[in-house]
């Protein structure tokens, strides 16, 4: 049971931080580049772009969704399983994202990227 | 231009990111009046920030793998500010991220719409690109 428990936070965590770097980074496309539009507008204005954007806001919701499952994932399961377990499974689980929903060219060179960085941190856990 | 002065933002604020969150696991719930914890949301605020800048100019799936070059820092901040033992197989997995992270490095940092002024994003693959779309 504590183990269902423990995979279904990691789970959880995966699904909000891959749901909340799309919705930020959707978010950061439609405000535009900060570089440029600091220089032009000042940083309040800029600020306040984008923090009246919905999906930034949406965005800030999922990674909240995220910390708190790793919060009842750990009241469950050791850290040196979920925090590499999911830091890795989200590394895969935002190039897909990023491929289908923010329509990305995600060619091998980062597939390979995205999986070498997620075996990575699972060795680093070791 | 734009991308060196980005990499600067991200791996300071990895850095610092990192290094405080080390401090920060143990006491998470008891220490909270703890001084490190005040500079461990100043700075990761400010990994935020520069995280949420690099997104308005380049792919998630270029950002994610950059900022885990901020895994290499924290083990080396472990290693020579803290003295904790690096085993062999941690370092392991530290080339695999660094490899990793040269790899999407070489690549373009965006999937890229604006006129061929980034040589990388020109070519062969935006052509590919466009016939995609």
């Amino acid at each position: 049971m504590k183990h269902a428990y423990t995979w279904t936070a990691i789970a959880l965590i995966v699904f909000a931080s891959v749901t909340g770097d799309v919705l930020l980074s959707r978010a950061m496309k439609q405000v535009g580049d900060v570089g440029k539009l600091h220089r032009h507008s000042g940083l309040l204005k800029v600020m306040a772009r984008i923090l009246r954007n919905p999906y930034f806001v949406l965005g800030i919701v999922a990674m909240a969704v995220a910390f708190f499952s790793l919060l009842f994932g750990l009241s469950w399961g050791d850290v040196s399983l979920i925090a590499p377990a999911s830091a890795s499974l989200t590394f895969v689980g935002n190039a897909a994202a990023a491929k289908i929903f923010l329509h990305e060219r995600v060619d091998r060179r980062r597939w390979i990227a995205a999986a070498l960085v997620a075996c990575g941190v699972v060795f680093l856990a070791g | 231009m734009f991308a060196s002065v980005g990499d600067s933002m991200l791996s300071r604020g990895m850095k610092d990111a990192g290094n405080v969150s080390i401090h920060r696991l143990p006491d998470l719930i008891l220490a909270i009046r703890d001084p490190w914890i005040f500079v461990g949301i100043f700075f990761l605020l400010g990994f935020f920030a520069a995280y949420m800048t690099a997104l308005s100019w380049a792919d998630l799936t270029y950002v994610l793998p950059a900022t885990s070059i901020g895994y290499v820092l924290l083990a080396f901040i472990a290693k020579f500010v803290l003295h904790e033992q690096v085993t062999a197989l941690r370092w392991f997995g530290i080339l695999l991220i660094a490899i990793g992270v040269s790899f999407v490095a070489s690549g373009p940092e965006l999937t890229s719409h604006h006129s061929g002024q980034d040589p990388a994003a020109s070519g062969p693959e935006l052509t590919a690109l466009q016939e995609q779309r």
